[in-house]
C-alpha cells in the first residue's frame, strides 16, 4: 500500500506542476484522475517495489547529475568522430552486468544507450551485448565505472562478481 | 547588465544545441552501417536537447515553466534510450549484422547484403 501512497504522491506533484490554473473545478478533475490513474495501476498490477516512483530517490538526483557530465562529454567524443569519421571502429563488445535487481540492471543498459557511442544490443542477467562507435567508447564502458556507479544506486557494495 | 549575460549563455546554449543538431544529422549521412549511425542520431536527443532545453529554461527565468521544461527532458531522456534499443533490436532481429573488428568499414555494407540470405 505504501507504493500506492507514493504513485499518487507522485501524481499529484506532476498535476500541480504541469497543470499551473488551480481553480477548484480543476482541482477536482485533477484528483479524480489521480485516483483513476491509481486504481488502473493496481489494476493492472504494475504497483510494486519496481514501479515505485520514489525508489532510489534521494540519490537518483546525484546519478543523474554524474550522467549529464557523461553524456556531455560522449557526446563531444561522438561530434569529433562524426568530423573525422575515418577513425571509427565499430565493434561489439560483451560487458558483466553485476547489479542484482532488474530495475538496476534496466538503469544500467539504458544509461549505456543513453550515452552516445554506446548501444545496448541485448542483456541476459549476467551481461549485456553492447555496440560501441570506437575503442575510446568501449573503453569507458569497459573500465566499470557506470557498473560502479549503478551499484552505488543501487545500495550494494561494490562487488566484482556477477549476481549468482 | 545580468540579463545581457543570461542572454548571451542562453543564446550561446541553443546555438550549441542546432550546433549539435546539426552534427547529428551530419553522423548520420557519414557514418558507414546502421548501428554507427544510431550513435549519431543519439546525440540528436541527448545533448542537443539538453542544451535547447536549457537554452530555454534561462530564457524563462524560475517560473513554472522551468519545471514543465525540466520534466520534458527528464521523459525525453527516459524515452530516448528505450526508442533506440527498440531500433537496434529490430535491426539485429532482422538479420542485420553489426560490422565487426574492420579497421575501415566500406561505405556501402549498410544493407547487409552478404547477410540478407540467412535471415532467422
Amino acid at each position: 500500500m505504501r507504493y500506492a501512497l507514493s504513485l499518487t504522491l507522485t501524481l499529484i506533484a506532476l498535476w500541480l506542476a504541469i497543470s499551473g490554473v488551480y481553480k477548484p473545478l480543476l482541482f477536482i478533475l485533477g484528483a479524480s484522475s489521480v485516483v483513476l490513474v491509481v486504481w488502473l495501476s493496481l489494476r493492472m498490477d504494475v504497483v510494486g517495489v519496481e514501479h515505485n516512483p520514489g525508489l532510489y530517490f534521494p540519490k537518483l538526483f546525484a546519478y543523474w547529475a554524474w550522467l549529464v557530465g557523461q553524456i556531455v562529454t560522449a557526446n563531444l567524443h561522438v561530434a569529433r568522430r562524426v568530423l573525422s569519421p575515418g577513425k571509427i571502429r565499430p565493434h561489439v563488445i560483451e560487458v558483466p552486468v553485476c547489479q542484482h535487481t532488474a530495475v538496476s540492471r534496466v538503469t544500467y543498459a539504458n544509461s549505456c544507450t543513453l550515452t552516445p557511442g554506446t548501444v545496448t544490443l541485448d542483456i541476459t542477467p549476467d551481461k549485456m551485448r553492447v555496440h560501441a562507435l570506437d575503442d575510446a567508447s568501449a573503453e569507458g564502458l569497459l573500465s566499470g565505472q557506470m557498473a560502479n556507479k549503478v551499484l552505488w544506486l543501487e545500495g550494494q557494495a561494490q562487488s566484482k562478481r556477477p549476481s549468482p | 547588465m545580468s540579463e545581457v549575460v543570461i542572454d548571451l549563455i542562453s543564446g550561446g546554449l541553443l546555438l550549441g544545441g542546432g550546433l549539435i543538431g546539426v552534427l547529428g544529422a551530419l553522423g548520420v549521412l557519414r557514418f558507414p552501417d546502421f548501428y554507427s549511425r544510431l550513435h549519431a542520431a543519439g546525440m540528436t536527443d541527448t545533448l542537443c536537447a539538453l542544451m535547447i532545453i536549457a537554452g530555454l529554461i534561462m530564457q524563462t527565468g524560475l517560473s513554472l515553466l522551468t519545471l514543465k521544461l525540466a520534466l520534458i527532458l527528464l521523459f525525453l531522456l527516459f524515452t530516448a534510450p528505450t526508442a533506440t534499443h527498440a531500433l537496434a533490436r529490430a535491426a539485429l532481429s532482422d538479420g542485420v549484422q553489426p560490422t565487426q573488428d574492420s579497421q575501415t568499414a566500406p561505405p556501402n555494407d549498410h544493407h547487409g547484403s552478404e547477410n540478407e540470405s540467412s535471415n532467422t
